[in-house]
């Protein structure tokens, strides 16, 4: 655990961060990122701190540091500074403030009304604004004020300054809702947390305008970062539960079904419920809940079927593993099972011996420090594995989806030939260039998929949607996969840029889930059409190394490409395309969209 | 909490906070010994003294604090 990770010590943090600094950046392997932060008060430390946590997740940040409280104009007239440094993120820090209409005692309630749609204009503009450079946006909510002249009253009254804020971020939210590449770090929920007194500190306020003591900008920062990082791709996927003292209160196999603690009736069962409630939830986000538990499977199970009272059932969970393999091995095999990397783990288990063995064994797997069990939903909560960001059909049916696949490497086992596997999934595909409906599935897939992933380049939303208007330029595919078992979703996405006579693949991913089911050759198939059709002769392309895409590194030579560099971490491909180009894909049913 | 005490706690503060392990300090070591020292740092060794002797700066507090010797006798009169 890095001393960034939740729980943080933020005094700590704000004393070491140059040594905290020079520690992190002696990582091998940092995704570069620009990042503008604009100013409604002191940002000083904020560049600092936000460094280390963007550090910790291994993206290194370039930064522009807007001047005091110069937020509007730079964006609304940017004098060429900040479209020049072209940013892939602008935080625009802005608090309470920087409400510049706030009302007042005398106005009239039509008179507040109009304040708030003002305030709420100029937010709006400010945003606009800023999405126009092509950059993903985060924004403040606004965080409640330090007095209130009407007591509780200032909640009730329109021209209670608690009453406005409500009101006001609640309008930020439902705009934010509906905008692409704007997130907001809600800083009303984080004031909460720490209480109002301590976030805003009036001597930090007095004598260097921070808006936000000083002592919390560590807890500001860790909000920025999770949102930056979840864009990149870099939440988890995964929970790795144990059950004993930890969904349930007692050992099951000692206890029998009926001594065990769940439930709402007592207190120590009241937060192993509420805890596996919390799961549940998470499970409906397509979070994937798997067990890891040292117990005999039937008994084990017997946790969940025969106790009512637990608000999880065996069929939340894609792994079932209750046997004696150490923690380690079954880990490792849930992660081979559901075919996501190690590194989108996070496991939780009571008994720090075992938290212990899987850090020492699978050092990828995220182990958080578990105390008592009514800190299990903080211990996942706080710390933003999960930081949801987008949230596509595709992601509430994940589950579901790795649930089928389940059943699909069941089935495979019944075949010898490969091929009739394949025909008896009866699959079909709906194949067509990028669309504006799909394309927050599609930057979401792009940004997460590390495996099928030649070039790991990443892109924007704005990118993507650039790509969609511009034919002339870019061919791009996307598909999704549709068999027996059910619905996969959009899997894969490619996109060729086109120069003359030639086309190359600049970024071809798959989920992994659905790789050797053709799909790859059925996109190629249809990358070939598209080429044809704009007169292209030759298509070339690139495998780039990573940690994760070595499963892909002989690909492109399957499909019939040429080598022409070989190197350890990167290798250069020619396809010429025949005049009598043969389809590869003969086993799932293409339809045009 | 004696003079001596103060200065050892404050040194290791400054140490941390301008990651330098040389720093010496004494009653008139100011701003312009310390390159990094500039007003941003201030006010992180303010919450830095703070954080670590478990005592609160008010607004009269802080102005006026020239030297590291100001600063350690407003501790020394905060933490008795």
């Amino acid at each position: 655990m890095s001393v960034l990770s939740y729980p943080f010590d933020n005094a700590y943090i704000l004393q070491k961060k140059k040594s905290i600094k020079r520690e992190l950046l002696t990582k091998s392997s940092f995704v570069d990122k620009k990042v503008a932060i604009l100013s409604g008060s002191t940002i000083g430390e904020i560049k600092n701190i936000l460094e280390l946590f963007l550090l910790d997740y291994d993206i290194k940040p370039e930064f522009l540091v807007g001047g005091y409280n110069r937020y509007f104009e730079e964006l609304m007239f940017d004098d060429g500074t900040l479209s020049s440094f072209a940013p892939d993120y602008i935080y625009i820090h802005t608090t309470f403030k920087n409400i510049e209409n706030l009302p007042n005692p005398d106005d009239t309630p039509e008179e507040v009304k109009l304040k708030l749609d003002k305030e709420f204009a100029k937010y709006k503009a400010v945003c606009e604004k800023a999405l126009s450079y092509g950059s993903i946006v985060i924004v403040n909510n606004f965080e409640y004020p330090f007095y209130r002249v009407y007591g509780s009253k200032d909640a009730v009254v329109p021209q209670g300054a608690v009453n406005f804020t409500t009101r006001l971020n609640l309008m930020i939210a439902d705009y934010v809702d509906t905008k692409a590449n704007l997130y907001l770090n809600d800083i009303n929920y984080l004031s909460s947390l720490v209480g109002i007194d301590n976030w805003f500190n009036l001597e930090n306020y007095y004598l260097y305008k921070y808006a936000v003591s000083v002592n919390h900008i560590p807890d500001l920062c860790f909000g920025i970062a999770k949102i930056i990082k979840s864009t990149l791709g870099k939440n988890k996927k995964s929970i790795v539960l144990d059950l004993d003292n930890t969904l349930w209160k007692g050992v099951i196999g000692d206890d029998g079904v009926e001594g065990i603690k769940i439930g709402i009736e007592e207190p120590a069962g009241y937060s192993f419920w509420e805890f596996q409630s919390y799961l549940k939830k998470m499970s409906k986000l397509g979070i994937m809940l798997n067990v890891c538990s040292k117990n005999e499977e039937k008994i084990a199970k017997q946790g969940f079927t025969d106790r009512k009272e637990s608000a999880l059932a065996v069929d939340d969970f894609i792994c079932f593993k209750a046997n004696w393999e150490p923690k380690s091995v079954n880990i490792a095999n849930i992660a081979k099972e559901i075919n996501i990397g190690e590194d989108s783990f996070v496991f939780i288990d009571d008994n720090p011996a075992e938290r212990e063995i899987v850090r020492q064994s699978l050092p990828a797997v995220t182990v958080p420090e578990v105390t008592c069990p009514e800190d299990y939903i903080k211990s996942i909560d706080r710390a933003g594995y999960f930081e949801i960001t987008a949230f596509t059909k595709d992601d509430a049916k994940r589950n579901e989806m790795y649930k089928q696949n389940a059943a699909r490497a069941a089935q495979e086992n019944s075949f010898a030939d490969y091929t009739d596997y394949l025909l008896s999934l009866d699959m079909s595909s709906d194949i067509g260039p990028f669309n504006t409906a799909h394309s927050e599935r599609i930057t979401q897939l792009i940004n997460k998929t590390n495996q099928f992933n030649f070039t790991t380049r990443r892109y924007t939303r704005a990118e993507i949607d650039e790509i969609i208007s511009d034919t002339d330029n870019y061919i791009s595919v996307h598909a999704n996969l549709v068999d027996k078992f059910g619905d996969n979703g959009i899997t894969t996405c490619l996109i060729a840029s086109v120069e003359g006579t030639n086309a190359n693949i600049d970024l071809w991913v798959m989920s992994c889930r659905v790789f050797k089911r053709h799909l790859e050759y059925a996109v190629f198939d249809e990358l070939v059409k598209e080429c044809i059709s704009k007169g292209v002769k030759t298509i070339t392309a690139k495998w780039i190394g990573t940690a994760k895409n070595v499963i892909i590194k002989d690909f492109y030579e399957t499909i019939g490409f040429e080598c022409t560099l070989d190197t350890e971490s990167e290798k250069s491909y020619i396809f010429n395309i025949p005049d009598n180009y043969e389809k590869k894909n003969k086993v799932i049913k293409m339809n045009r969209i | 909490m004696t003079r001596d005490r103060i200065y050892e706690k404050m040194t290791e503060i400054f140490r941390d906070v301008f990651d330098d392990e040389s720093i010496v300090l004494s009653d008139e070591t100011t701003a312009d010994d310390i390159e990094d020292w500039d007003s941003l740092e201030q006010i992180n060794l303010l919450m830095a003294i703070e954080n670590n002797f478990g005592i609160k700066f008010r607004l009269a507090d802080v102005s006026g604090l020239e030297n590291v010797g100001a600063m350690v006798d407003l501790v020394q009169r905060l933490v008795g």
